[in-house]
């Protein structure tokens, strides 16, 4: 598990919509050492103010040493990001943390909601390529409005599993929640669910697969200041009354050892 | 006659702090640099004057509910409530690892009470691989109301003695500096027998979040840290060398060596690096190859030439 602090080159820039930015990065020795559901911690600004990297996770990487992150303009942080040009360089961290643990005998359900989809693209890619056949996997895919999802359809579909998408407001795909949808799917009690996307939703999908008996693997998020287990101020509260940290016990953990509130 | 040269490449960084010899000032500052272990794959933890590891008390504690840490303005509040593997486990899982990085490992120690401090240092007593002992005295003292001990002089400086009594080794006490007078209580706690004293622990701040209008942290008040602070923790490692005898370390924003340094003209014999670790894992290897560049560049017989040299007209 070798981490590595790099500074990579801007390759590529995608605005993806209005607030979703797509950045593709020359980041050799995070690329090679990264597993799906890893993050990277990038320090957003030249001076000290924001002061700390901020957490992404890894949308996919390439054998050439790609990296890619997917992000939503919300704060100081990812707004500098926003503005970053081909060429420049950024300070990346990782790759970070405990990521999925990909069943490869067993059929899939890759879950991803609003920016939840950030991670899913490199676990999908990284599941075909494990697995013999992946006829039996699904991924669904859902965001607020057509504008979330549809930029990044193509991505998906180019993996060969069934893919599913949902919006919000019926805009494009079907009409409603992930976790309605999934109900409707008639997954075998073997699939193994993996899932990243707002708490709510997860929180569903944990209800979901305890009734199902059915395995649930889920990214979360938390603020962070190192995201290497030294800062200590990412916990969440575990099911066994402890606290579990986000950043090197996560950001996957099996839903069922969390606390949902 | 030949002017012998010192052609050395390797400048003299070497500091004391009592009977605590480090081959360079530089140490990483409890809370900010795990049980070292953590960084050992992202820098040469060989390089550093001294390691301190995060927080002992006698019990293991789970700290505090999230969130814990918020970014500020050129800082971070943190409210991590001294999650640790209590002293016991720390003996058992972390020192095997420590004794192995040929570095000097300063044990930082925490209690309720004093009986708790007393109770650490002896346990602490005789363990293989522990060169020093760092008191934090920022915890409130049950027994006397939660008013931290660190904040009063004569329980500063009873803590400071109580360790001191039981302790083999060296005994740093780090002194809070959310009293308003830190002078003071450093004098105390040298009066108490401290072998040094080291400033300043974080600065009691608080965030809010306007839209909800609730605290950013769920402890709602946290310990300021970062850059934002350096100019308080310069002006009282100022203060307070000119009061002590003892060794003074210095805490507080020091991101690079330029911030080390100053911290040492104004009277610091050693430094810790913080919270930079955060954000450059290799920020204390960094600072350290910076003050050696400093030294070779001014042509400073040792790095001790410098400490304390602040002019004032």
């Amino acid at each position: 598990m070798s981490q590595y602090q790099e500074n990579a080159t801007i390759i590529r820039y995608e605005q993806l919509s209005e607030a979703n930015i797509r950045l593709t990065l020359q980041s050799d020795a995070i690329a090679g050492a990264a597993r799906p559901g890893q993050f990277v911690m990038i320090k957003t600004a030249t001076g000290k103010d924001p002061m700390l990297r901020r957490p992404f996770s890894i949308h996919q990487t390439s054998s050439t040493g790609r990296l890619q992150i997917l992000f939503k303009i919300i704060g100081r942080g990812t707004n500098l990001l926003a503005h970053c040009r081909i060429g420049e360089t950024l300070s990346l961290f990782g790759p970070l943390g405990h990521g999925f643990d990909i069943h490869t005998e067993r059929p899939a359900c890759i879950v991803g909601g609003g920016m939840g989809i950030a991670p899913m693209l490199f676990l999908a890619k990284r599941m075909s390529r494990l697995k013999k056949d992946t006829a039996g996997d699904t991924i669904l895919f859902g965001g607020r409005t057509q504008m979330e999802v549809e930029p990044l359809v193509r991505d998906f579909q180019q993996i060969g599993m069934r893919c599913i998408t949902a919006t919000d407001d019926g805009s494009y795909g079907r009409e409603g929640f992930v976790t309605e949808i999934i109900q409707k799917l008639k997954l075998p009690q073997e699939t193994v669910i993996y899932a990243c996307g707002p708490e709510a939703m997860l929180k569903q999908l944990h209800i979901y697969t305890q009734v199902k008996k059915m395995e649930c693997q889920v990214s979360v998020e938390s603020v962070m200041a190192c995201g290497m287990g030294a800062c200590l101020g990412c916990n969440i509260p575990a099911h066994d009354g402890h606290y579990v940290h986000v950043c090197y016990e996560g950001p996957v953990f099996h839903a069922k050892e969390l606390v949902w509130k | 006659m030949e002017v012998v040269r010192n052609r050395d490449p390797y400048p003299d960084l070497r500091v004391k702090i009592g009977a605590l010899h480090l081959q360079n000032p530089v140490m990483t500052a409890s809370g900010t640099f795990g049980y070292a272990r953590e960084f050992a794959s992202l820098m040469n933890l060989h390089r550093l004057g001294a390691v301190i590891v995060k927080g002992i008390s006698l019990e293991p504690r789970l700290g505090n509910p999230p969130p814990r840490i918020v970014e500020t303005a050129c800082g971070m509040l943190n409210a991590i409530g001294l999650e640790n593997v209590g002293v016991e486990g720390f003996i058992a899982d972390k020192m095997a690892y420590l004794r192995g990085i040929d570095v000097p490992v300063i044990v930082n120690v925490l209690g309720d009470t004093i009986e708790e401090y007393e109770l650490i240092t002896e346990k602490l007593a005789g363990v293989e691989g522990v060169a020093a002992i760092e008191v934090n005295i920022s915890c409130p003292n049950v027994k006397k109301g939660g008013v931290a001990f660190g904040t009063d002089p004569k329980m500063a400086a009873a803590v400071t003695r109580s360790v001191v009594e039981r302790s083999d080794v060296p005994v740093i006490v780090k002194l809070s500096p959310n009293v308003s007078d830190i002078a003071a209580v450093a004098a105390a706690v040298e009066d108490g027998g401290a072998d040094g004293v080291s400033l300043i622990n974080t600065l009691i701040g608080m965030a809010i979040d306007l839209r909800s209008r609730r605290p950013k942290l769920a402890n709602v008040i946290g310990g300021l840290s970062g850059p934002a602070i350096k100019p308080v923790a310069l002006r009282m490692v100022y203060q307070v060398a000119r009061r002590v005898t003892i060794p003074v370390v210095g805490i507080g924003g020091i991101d690079t060596a330029e911030d080390a340094l100053e911290f040492m003209v104004a009277g610091a014999t050693a430094i810790q690096v913080g919270t930079a670790n955060f954000i450059n894992p290799r920020a204390s290897e960094d600072v350290v190859k910076g003050i050696g560049e400093f030294v070779k560049k001014e042509k400073l017989p040792s790095i001790r030439d410098l400490i304390g040299t602040l002019k004032l007209e």
